[in-house]
């Protein structure tokens, strides 16, 4: 494949797997609201494609995935089954987690994706500890731990980044900065320059990225994969995107400036710069479409699936807690 | 049998798992230099360092990062210095090690074993005496376990890393040099309690060092004509309801003691389950005992205060019986 060839490939591949998410989140969306089928809460990520798609584009199957709350588009871009996602978003049988976790518990071991996490920050430590249980298991398997821009105020975040540092563990941690942590603008509660400098303290090298341009945070991203494969130890890629939904999506965000989100829709969207990018490859309108489609498509019909699947068995409450003492066997 | 005192039975049972099988780590804070009372003392030379990793004071990390090496194929004993300071890592233990095995469906599995020394040891104040074992049995998960004995310590501690589960390890400061003799080949299944004294008149349980202390008090009730039956739990989740409550249906009278404090404490789980279970064989006033809802004090006259006794116990065995 010439090297023209590749670069569109890629590029067509960025573009679906972000089509796919974008798809996939709004079918959820529509779930939440509009079918009263997704109960709990869920956090979309609709406009932040670019950094699931980018990253996880450099990493394999057996490569480890730790994630957070706002993680469908890290979990489908590692691979994951749409509708196992989305019937564990429904609290059904067959979900990743046997509908026992929900949209802030998603994991799926078969494809390396040890977990999102419903606490801020929280995958930071153990995300460090899977990549030092791979090296002390001589594994040439690297972790990439996903977290958000209001994590690195929590704890973990210092004791977590020291510890990869200290250990020189395979790990990429990639803060994706959407700019809010929860309803509060994250600059104004975060001392001194951020992610990245507080990185950099810590002895890692640290680089950060236009999150919404996927072919960048693609390209970056297999330079510092290619260094942590090589042994190089833990990097920090600071991806810097927008949070267009609420927090979640019962959210209205009624604390943002007015047309704020609006006018990052129209000028930053992480697909439709790409779409652009592929046309200046010589795509045309009716492929670039066509991709659209067929995500559209996929994810309607795994939402209707979903929701056609029956809820888990009411034992199931009661199952894996614990080998011995389960409530299983106990009164109580 | 072998003669040993309670920290060097751990530490042998520990050495002889980590000869058995490579997966086994120990992580925490001064290992190399064997921890604060000696548990790993000479391991770091003989297992070298990654197998015996010493860490940053960083206890979210460690409680963390050992969960995340346990989810990858490794079985991380963590070593958390004092029980007190594990509530740094409050969260991975409760919100994580301990739920990921259910919220992801039954895919993960966390065998580590969080070895927190708990309890009073003279003038240790506030922050380095408590014992907290009735939090650690109300979270679903957690097996949590309270070896008193140099045997104990030495087979459950083997059996503790055999677990897949994530087991909370509360080994008792006061009791590091006590010395027994303890056969290697012993295995202790996890949730069965020690008789370790038989008797007719009344049941005392207890667990960790209370448990000493009550075979203790047995002698001295002996003394005075009253034969009580000591019931050592040494595991709290799942722990032994049907030897306590046989037990109390064979003499008819209950006196559960333990350190911690008494209000919530786990000696009330125990007297529900025998007024549900044998509220029938019932044949005197039930006595529980613990400390005071107050903090642990420095000094040592109000340090004593926090204390049960020998005495509190053999007064508690005689009220059950009228006397």
């Amino acid at each position: 494949m010439s090297t023209a060839d590749h670069n569109t490939k890629r590029g067509r591949d960025l573009l679906a797997m972000m089509e796919r998410i974008r798809a996939f989140e709004e079918q959820a969306c529509l779930a939440a609201e509009r079918d009263k089928l997704v109960l709990g809460a869920i956090h979309p990520s609709i406009g932040q494609e670019g950094v699931a798609a980018g990253v996880m584009c450099n990493f394999n199957r057996d490569d480890i995935l730790l994630s957070t709350h706002r993680g469908h588009g890290h979990t489908l871009a590692k691979g994951a089954d749409p509708l196992a996602m989305m019937r564990e978003l429904l609290g059904r049988e067959g979900g990743c987690c046997g509908g026992k976790g929900g949209s802030m518990h998603i994991a799926d071991f078969g494809v390396g994706m040890l977990g999102a996490n419903g606490v801020v920050g929280a995958n930071i430590t153990i995300a460090a500890g899977a990549a030092h249980g791979l090296k002390l298991q001589g594994s040439d398997r690297v972790v990439v731990d996903i977290f958000g821009d209001g994590a690195i105020n929590r704890g973990p975040f210092l004791e977590g980044v020291n510890w990869a540092s200290v250990f020189d563990l395979p790990i990429l941690f990639v803060c994706e900065d959407n700019q809010y942590s929860a309803t509060t603008k994250t600059s104004s509660v975060t001392g001194g320059p951020g992610a990245a400098a507080r990185a950099e303290s810590l002895g890692l090298r640290a680089t950060t990225v236009d999150g919404n341009d996927a072919e960048a945070v693609a390209d970056i991203t297999a330079e510092i994969t290619a260094r942590i494969r090589a042994g190089g130890g833990p990097e920090m890629l600071h991806a810097i995107t927008y949070r267009r939904t609420g927090h979640t999506s019962f959210d209205p965000a009624g604390y943002r400036p007015n047309g704020e989100s609006e006018h990052e829709a129209k000028t930053n969207d992480p697909i439709a710069r790409q779409r652009a990018v592929l046309a200046g490859m010589g795509l045309s309108t009716d492929e670039l479409d066509a991709i659209h489609a067929a995500a559209q498509s996929e994810m309607v019909q795994v939402l209707a699936d979903a929701a056609a699947t029956p809820f888990p068995a009411d034992e199931m409450a009661l199952q894996d807690v614990q080998d011995i003492g389960s409530p299983a066997q106990e009164a109580y | 049998m072998v003669k040993m005192t309670f920290v060097e039975a751990s530490r042998e049972a520990l050495r002889e798992m980590m000869q058995a099988d490579e997966t086994v780590w120990c992580v925490g804070e001064d290992l190399g230099r064997g921890s604060v009372f000696g548990q790993y003392l000479g391991l770091q030379d003989e297992f070298g360092p990654d197998r015996v990793a010493d860490t940053p004071i960083s206890e979210a990390a460690i409680m963390g990062a050992a969960f995340g090496a346990a989810m990858v194929g490794t079985r991380p004993v963590v070593e958390m210095r004092f029980s007190d300071f594990a509530l740094c890592a409050t969260d991975e233990l409760v919100n994580q090690i301990a739920k990921a095995r259910f919220m992801f469906g039954g895919q993960s599995r966390a065998p580590m074993v969080i070895r927190k020394p708990i309890g009073l040891w003279r003038s240790s104040a506030a922050q380095h005496s408590q014992s907290l074992e009735s939090w650690y049995v109300h979270i679903p998960g957690l097996v949590v376990l309270c070896p008193a004995t140099p045997q104990d310590n030495y087979s459950m501690m083997k059996a503790a890393i055999r677990c897949d589960d994530p087991v909370v390890y509360l080994e008792h400061k006061n009791i590091w040099g006590m010395e027994g003799e303890v056969d290697t080949s012993l295995e202790i299944e996890l949730g069965k309690a020690a008789v370790r004294r038989q008797g007719a008149d009344v049941t005392l349980v207890s667990w960790s060092d209370t448990a000493n202390l009550c075979v203790q008090a047995a002698k001295t009730l002996a003394a005075q004509g009253v034969d009580a039956e000591v019931i050592d739990l040494r595991s709290l989740w799942p722990w032994d309801k049907e030897a306590v409550v046989s037990s109390v249906r064979k003499t008819g009278r209950l006196v559960v003691a333990h350190e911690s404090v008494a209000v919530g404490g786990f000696g009330a789980e125990v007297v529900a389950t025998v007024v549900e279970q044998a509220g029938d064989a019932l044949r005197g006033p039930v006595r529980r005992l613990g400390a005071p809802r107050s903090l642990v004090a420095y000094a040592p006259n109000l340090e004593d205060k926090m204390r049960v006794t020998e005495q509190m116990i053999v007064t508690a065995a005689k009220e059950t019986m009228g006397k």
